[in-house]
């Protein structure tokens, strides 16, 4: 057997051992800056894994002469080179752009004021209950003669705050819940999700009324409370869902081996991770947000002032004009739409980018 | 299997339990506590402090709460104040429930029969312009709200061409009443005149109420077939020879349909959500309108009854579907 | 013993070929990248009964042969080139729902993870009986009972009992033996089992390659076996194709092509195996992986991981060249042979 072919030693200028170096101390300085980075790429450039699949994505992997092409990318960083290529996330994005420089700069971009009844003289509650388009006002009035182009700029505040504020209450109270039960595990990890099961086994409109019930009179604030407790299930499933399978882990696991104490392990390496989903969840729970407050409102739940101008509420209003005057109903709607698309439509995308599973 | 289901079932009574005690706070957290609760807000302070007696308000909590579950499981909920005045709440959910499900039944079919087949359709020519468009359609269908949905509709449909009824249940026309289901009522008793006109005031209510679980279910539909398309076994099927339509059938639809199932259950809840909205702008008489109308008149004998049913409808809606998993699935059932 | 073996193969060689595969090229074409070419022009011929083996590492197209050679392969992103004739018809211009006859009927495939390969919600004689009553005509009640008669025959115990199984309930052995018994169901003429084994246990391993081997004797049944293991080559095949980086770089009848492999790579492949009668000795593996490959176009794609390369091998695309019922490809074989394994000595000795 003395002369079983061995890896013969390379002769320095053989030009193929050459190459072969040069080769492999690229792929293991990419595998190192895929271990630092987290890279799914460099997963692929071993190549020792599954039998040969024909899914193209291999393909660029294995064909010589690609790899190197390939800088090693953290997770962020390369959902958002594929996000900056894909129109969906585009517009959304400038949709959501666009409306928060809007409610921003509300009480500035409207041309009126949208609490005074200008055309109030024009307004017959039996021959004309709503002023229409005409010189200054462009969309006309609403049954109280004020301007309703205005009144839909001036609209947007309010359905930012709602649901800025709602989404981020119902993010720290999915926190709360869900630290507790993700990172103590045990008895309270049960208590907590039952508690969690109850309020989502509860419809949300149906939860939000109840909470709405409990103050004694409706206000803004009834609303923001009411859409963020329909949130805190939500958050609290996945922030516990997120912790539970990181307990395992292996950076939580060195961690542990270090000796750090569990507060700063949670804080510092586990919850850190698991905001990736939690981002998403939170641009399309904005979205959900934005309609709930639009329905809650025109059930009622929402600020009973009138004067303070709401989508959902000058919908609900719009509902006694339907049989005339039915673009009342219609410019409020599309303002909520369009808003509520802008949310989704970045989210999803934001989502996809961020899915190993839909990483193509 | 039955192992399972009895411990689907201790589930859901643990869900019951917290619910009645959330209930039972949130009772006396209401403005005026559950004294108002129950007799309204007009009633006499005469009145108020003898129901206060009665219902042992001088009590110790636990005592309070034992008594309160006790009134729930014999179904003494309190009288209406302002939804029908002086109706028992328990009766006033026994008028309404039939109404809601006939509607969400109605809803669910149509989603269903308009969902699966698109969704596989979408998934099976993925990346093209009709699977593109359908889930942009979709993402947009989300956005929309469903009162703005039935708005349009209404507006369109009954108000502008007055083709269909503009709100109710049923035309004035007399009909007999056996189950409370009006078109089954109607289909029963021979007044089909009775069951048309039922099924005219559903059919805008119900398609309004469909395009949110047609949405979610289209698009768990279509993500389910492209997993399921790309697995070994569709290969191994495809290796037989089998025809196209055995393929589809039995070794796509048959492993795609889970996820599907267990969507179509969590629907229940936007479900009813989504008719609070949608019978509020059809004045539909269903559980959903009465909600509103309680909060509005701050009813909340009604509310609590409302509420209660909901989550306890929720519960066992996906108890039906868990079960129905496990006998559709055999890797649960024979575990 | 090893010179009627040689009669026997030349008798064999002489019978005109049930498949016969020509230039086939897959190569998949992703919009804003390069081509690849997976496989890339291989030709091979497979007679009535006979047991050829298609070999070599993970990426080397052995897979994306079979699956071009059953139509397999997604609809999209990919072009098949090349002609595959089997009994005189060239598969890949049938049309599609000529195709759908064939395959399960004439030609019928083994795959490689037993559970995934199965329905999970179906139960197991309706997914044997399924083939029956496509390509048989048989009505469910009539083939439940052949279904049945099948499962024993690849030796499933209690086979009735069986047929109202899901094949979770079923061992991994188990599984592989009735994705079997559905791959024989209509007694195709030729069979395509891919890594049939790999995803089972060593001991389960040599049943499954015993019960293919009995069936392929017993029904004469032509069977390519697709394996990145020459140990199952060794104990089942009648002559072996080695791919490397989709392209044949050598073939040969088994004893010859294990007495004397000629390619580095062959040659590497058979050093890296356990041998019993090497105890003690090191194995040595092929350095590098597919990943270091050369383009074909202007090299051989073998070149940097070669224990033996000379300049032109990264200069000039070696060709296939045919001698004597061997074809070899390379610019600078091996030579002074390989002391492993003399003739007769094959099967038993390779571990495994």
């Amino acid at each position: 057997m003395s002369d079983s072919p061995k890896p013969t030693n390379p002769n320095p200028t053989n030009p193929i051992a050459r190459y072969r170096e040069a080769r492999k101390e690229r792929i293991d300085s990419l595998a190192q800056l895929s271990a630092r980075d987290r890279v799914a790429v460099g997963a692929g450039a071993g190549g020792p894994g599954s039998d040969w699949t024909p899914s193209p994505d291999e393909v660029s992997v294995t064909e010589s002469g690609t790899i190197e092409e390939k800088p090693g990318v953290s997770l962020w960083r390369s959902a958002w080179l594929r996000l900056r290529r894909n129109p969906v996330f585009l517009l959304g994005l400038t949709i959501t752009i666009i409306f928060v420089l809007v409610a921003i700069f509300a009480p500035w971009i409207a041309p009126k004021d949208p609490v005074t009844g200008y055309l109030i003289d024009q307004v017959r509650r039996q021959t004309n209950p709503v002023p229409g388009p005409q010189p200054g006002f462009p969309l006309g009035g609403d049954h109280l003669g004020r301007d309703l182009l205005s009144r839909l700029i001036v609209g947007s505040r309010q359905t930012l705050i709602v649901g800025v504020l709602a989404t981020f209450g119902g993010f720290i109270g999915g926190l709360i819940l869900g630290t507790l039960a993700g990172a103590l595990g045990g008895w309270v990890d049960s208590l907590v999700m039952r508690l969690v099961d109850v309020m989502l086994s509860i419809p949300s409109l149906v939860l939000a009324l109840s909470i709405g019930a409990v103050a004694s009179r409706p206000s803004q604030w009834t609303l923001i409370i009411a859409i963020a407790v329909v949130q805190v299930p939500i958050f609290a499933r996945l922030l516990r869902g997120s912790l539970l399978a990181q307990r395992s882990s292996d950076h939580v696991l060195a961690a542990q081996a270090l000796g750090i104490k569990r507060g700063p392990i949670i804080f510092r390496h586990m919850l850190p991770n698991a905001m990736g989903p939690v981002i998403v969840q939170a641009t399309l729970a904005l979205a959900v947000a934005i309609i709930d407050a639009a329905a809650l409102s025109f059930i009622g739940l929402g600020d009973p002032d009138q004067r303070t101008p709401e989508w959902g509420a000058m919908l609900g209003q719009a509902q006694t004009y339907i049989y005339d005057h039915p673009h009342l109903a219609y410019y409020p709607a599309i303002c909520i739409i369009v808003v509520a698309l802008g949310f989704t439509l970045m989210g999803e995308s934001l989502r996809e980018a961020l899915d190993p599973k839909t990483r193509r | 299997m039955l192992r399972y289901i009895v411990r689907r079932l201790a589930q859901l009574v643990g869900v019951t339990v917290v619910l009645s005690m959330l209930l039972f706070f949130w009772l006396r957290s209401l403005p005026g506590g559950p004294v108002n609760a129950m007799l309204g807000e007009r009633a006499t302070p005469d009145q108020k402090a003898r129901l206060e007696a009665v219902l042992g308000l001088d009590q110790p909590l636990h005592i309070q709460y034992v008594a309160y579950v006790g009134r729930i499981l014999r179904g003494e909920f309190g009288n209406s104040s302002a939804v029908l005045p002086g109706a028992d709440a328990m009766d006033i959910f026994l008028a309404r429930f039939p109404a809601t499900i006939e509607l969400s039944l109605v809803a669910v079919t149509i989603a269903i029969i308009a969902a699966i087949p698109l969704g596989y359709i979408a998934a099976r020519r993925h990346g093209s312009i009709l699977d593109n468009a359908t889930i942009v359609g979709s993402l947009v269908g989300i956005a929309v709200p469903v009162f703005f949905t039935a708005f349009l509709l209404k507006y369109w449909f009954a108000v502008k061409y007055g083709w269909l009824p503009v709100s109710g249940r049923q035309a004035n026309l007399g009909c007999t009443r056996i189950t409370k289901f009006f078109i089954l009522d109607g289909l029963m008793t021979r007044e089909f005149d009775c069951a048309a006109s039922a099924l005219k005031h559903l059919i805008l209510p119900s398609i309004a109420l469909a395009t949110i679980p047609f949405a979610v279910i289209f698009r768990i539909t279509r993500a389910s077939v492209l997993d399921v398309v790309s697995e070994d076994y569709v290969r191994t099927a495809e290796a037989k020879g089998l025809t196209n339509r055995v393929i589809r059938s039995r070794h796509i639809l048959r492993n795609a349909m889970l996820p599907v199932l267990t969507i179509i259950g969590l629907q229940v809840g936007s479900l009813l959500a989504g008719a609070i909205l949608t019978e509020t702008v059809f004045n539909y008489p269903g559980i959903g309108e009465a909600l509103v109308s309680s909060f509005r008149g701050r009813d909340y004998a009604v509310l609590q009854i409302l509420i209660l049913m909901a989550a306890v409808v929720f519960v066992l809606v996906n108890l039906i579907v868990d079960v129905l998993y496990a006998v559709v699935d055999p890797r649960v059932r024979t575990r | 013993m090893t010179t009627t073996t040689t009669e026997r193969r030349a008798a064999v060689r002489e019978t005109a070929p049930l498949l016969s595969v020509r230039d086939l090229t897959v190569t998949f074409q992703r919009h804003g990248e390069e081509p690849f070419r997976a496989v890339d022009g291989v030709s091979f011929d497979v007679r009535p009964g006979e047991t050829v083996g298609l070999v070599g590492e993970s990426g080397c197209g052995k897979s994306v042969t079979s699956l071009a050679i059953m139509r397999l392969l997604p609809k999209r992103g990919n072009k098949v080139t090349g002609t595959v004739n089997f009994e005189g018809t060239d598969l890949l211009s049938l049309s599609d729902a000529k195709m759908r006859d064939r395959r399960g009927r004439d030609i019928a495939m083994v795959f490689q993870d037993p559970l995934s390969s199965l329905n999970p919600v179906v139960p197991l004689g309706v997914q044997v009986a399924e083939v029956l009553e496509r390509h048989r005509g048989m009505s469910r009640k009539a083939a439940m009972p052949v279904a049945a008669e099948l499962l024993k025959r690849v030796g499933i115990p209690d086979p009735v009992r069986r047929l109202r199984d899901y094949p979770h309930q079923l061992s991994g052995g188990m599984r592989q033996r009735a994705l079997i018994a559905i791959a024989v169901a209509c007694a195709p003429r030729l069979l395509i089992a891919d890594e049939p084994t790999t995803a089972l246990d060593v001991t389960i391993q040599a049943q499954i390659l015993a019960l293919l081997k009995e069936l392929v004797e017993d029904t004469g049944t032509a069977l390519i076996m697709i394996t990145h293991d020459l140990g199952v080559v060794a104990g089942l095949c009648d002559e072996v194709n080695v791919l490397y980086g989709g392209r044949i770089v050598e073939r040969g009848d088994r004893h010859p092509l294990f007495r004397d492999p000629r390619h580095p790579y062959t040659n590497g492949l058979l050093a890296s195996i356990p041998r019993l009668d090497a105890a003690g000795e090191r194995l040595t593996p092929i350095p590098g992986s597919v990943a270091d490959n050369l383009p074909w176009d202007h090299a051989c794609a073998f070149a940097p991981r070669c224990s033996q390369p000379i300049e032109i091998c990264t200069q000039v695309t070696p060709q296939l060249e045919v001698a004597d019922g061997r074809a070899l490809r390379c610019h600078n074989p091996v030579t002074s042979g390989w002391s492993g394994p003399s003739a007769g000595q094959t099967e038993g000795d390779v571990a495994r």
